[in-house]
């Protein structure tokens, strides 16, 4: 407990240090707020173009795909606060940093996630409050005093599955340190998770539930406050598939570790 | 002269080709996008006949050839100028006897040219068998849409150009450059055919040149348009590719005065 405490304490320290170096660079700090804000709000404009042609995607309104798209940004964005390694393989075994990486006291995945933290991803939060705020208006949904803690617990669940998923990808360059292109290739897959499962044909759906669970960061969990109970049995595994997923995450990770030789020089 | 960017190109060319693995999980990650757009207009279209003035099948045909045509046409060469301006490399680059903007097109073309053959090309064919598609039926069909795919690569290119040149003034854009990537998708009609906008978009769109870059060769491709129609497009083309030469070249000169090596 000690150890973890202290790690975060040092993620206090990396913040601190992580604004000084990106308002050294003012312009893209800021472009960057404004880059993630517009791929953000494109998704948002497709639902809403596509709704002003038809009234219903499969049994979903408007305002329940728009409900779910917020919900998932929320967790998305403290993914990527957390887990921002998506060039582990160039930054760290091709140029051997990883090296320096085994000689800190904390955790090697922490000190990772330590290295490459992008906290100004929090807006992502924010963003996805707004939109789920706005649906959940015109929805007329009623939430309870517990659905705040659920929610926290869902979202939680949600960026640990990300997590898990991304850091047992990072830690196949641990085998094979030429590039693979599976990240951008999962990348992909996660905006899937985005729109409800049923409009996905079998194998699709069976692939975000079980083996790569995105559903559970969008659609599952956001249809518990949406009041769907044919998903609630989803709703309710979602945190029991983040401790799994992100266990096996971890566990692939620490098996790599043992694994590494070291690259470049 | 002619022949050093004949050799740039398929030096590019070469280098794709050694990098297998990016061409292997490129083709799944296309897949992966042609698939879920598929479903998703599925579900959309629902029992509708028409939507926007498309039928399920064009539709469907729209979104697969949109895709390959993007093949051809995306490229990173803004975030490679960055890397070069960031690395201090552009200083080499620009004491070597020719010009650096137009070596960085001849890359992405010898890199546009690998995705049209050995990505595009295959791919077409493979999802012509799972999905109905609608080849054009005549050679003026065909030439038409290489003609203005063309086109739609050197203004996309141009407008990487832009945003990679941006990297003098500012020395970090990246997030300028994500940005540029997710509009560029969006108003080009990559995601979203132009005439599903609402009007007044449409009419703001009319005065960008994104459309130029993805819709336009798309349209053609699809038949939907005569071929009058399709020769005026191509030259809407043309006109944008002369305007949008004009902002790069005044900040080219601009980014020579001031350029700063970072680091190098």
């Amino acid at each position: 407990m000690q150890n973890v405490k202290h790690i975060f304490g040092i993620f206090a320290d990396y913040l601190g240090q992580y604004f000084k170096t990106r308002l050294a660079y003012r312009a893209d700090f800021l472009g960057d707020f404004v880059s993630n804000l517009i791929s953000e709000l494109i998704n948002l404009v497709f639902i809403i173009v596509v709704f002003t042609h038809v009234p219903l995607m499969k049994e979903w309104t408007r305002d329940e795909i728009i409900f779910i798209y917020g919900f998932f940004l929320v967790p998305y964005a403290l993914f990527s606060m957390f887990f921002g390694f998506w060039d582990f393989n160039e930054r760290y075994i091709i140029r051997g940093e990883m090296d320096r990486i085994l000689t800190r006291p904390i955790h090697n995945l922490a000190q990772v996630c330590l290295e490459s933290i992008a906290p100004d991803r929090i807006f992502g939060v924010i963003t996805g409050l707004i939109i789920m705020g706005y649906a959940a208006f015109q929805l007329d949904l009623t939430f309870y005093w517990y659905d705040l803690f659920i929610f926290i617990g869902l979202v939680i669940s949600g960026a640990l599955i990300y997590g898990g998923v991304y850091t047992a990808i990072a830690a196949v360059s641990f085998f094979s340190d030429s590039r693979t292109g599976i990240a951008p290739m999962i990348y992909n897959i996660q905006q899937y998770g985005r729109y409800p499962v049923d409009v996905y044909n079998k194998a699709i759906r069976f692939v975000l539930t079980y083996v790569l669970p995105f559903a559970f960061v969008g659609i599952y969990p956001a249809a518990y406050f949406l009041r769907k109970e044919v998903w609630y049995t989803y709703a309710a595994l979602t945190p029991v598939v983040a401790v799994i997923f992100f266990g096996i995450g971890l566990l692939v990770w620490n098996w790599g570790v043992t694994k590494y030789r070291g690259a470049g020089s | 002269m002619h022949k050093l960017y004949m050799e740039l190109i398929r030096m590019r060319f070469l280098t794709m080709l050694a990098y297998r693995v990016n061409y292997y999980s490129g083709i799944i990650i296309y897949a992966i996008n042609i698939g879920a757009y598929y479903f998703l207009w599925g579900a959309i279209y629902g029992g509708q006949q028409q939507l926007g003035g498309l039928s399920v099948e064009q539709m469907t045909s729209y979104v697969a050839i949109a895709w390959m045509s993007r093949a051809f046409y995306f490229n990173n060469i803004d975030t490679e100028i960055a890397q070069d301006v960031r690395e201090g490399k552009v200083a080499i680059e620009m004491i070597r006897p020719y010009n650096y903007l137009s070596v960085k097109t001849a890359q992405a073309f010898g890199e546009g040219i690998f995705r049209f053959l050995f990505f595009a090309g295959p791919g077409i064919f493979l999802i012509s068998l799972i999905i109905p598609f609608h080849f054009p039926a005549t050679a003026t069909g065909w030439g038409l849409y290489l003609i203005s795919l063309m086109f739609a690569f050197l203004i996309n290119t141009q407008i990487n150009l832009l945003t990679g040149l941006f990297t003098f003034f500012l020395f970090r854009n990246d997030g300028m450059m994500r940005a540029k990537r997710v509009v560029v998708d969006l108003m080009s009609g990559l995601v979203l055919p132009i005439s599903f906008f609402p009007g007044w978009a449409q009419t703001v769109m009319g005065f960008l040149p994104f459309q130029a870059v993805n819709y336009y060769p798309s349209l053609i491709f699809t038949g939907a348009i005569t071929p009058g129609r399709s020769w005026e497009l191509i030259g809407f083309q043309a006109i944008w590719m002369v305007v949008i030469l004009v902002p790069i070249l005044i900040l080219w000169r601009m980014a020579r005065n001031r350029l700063v090596v970072q680091g190098g």
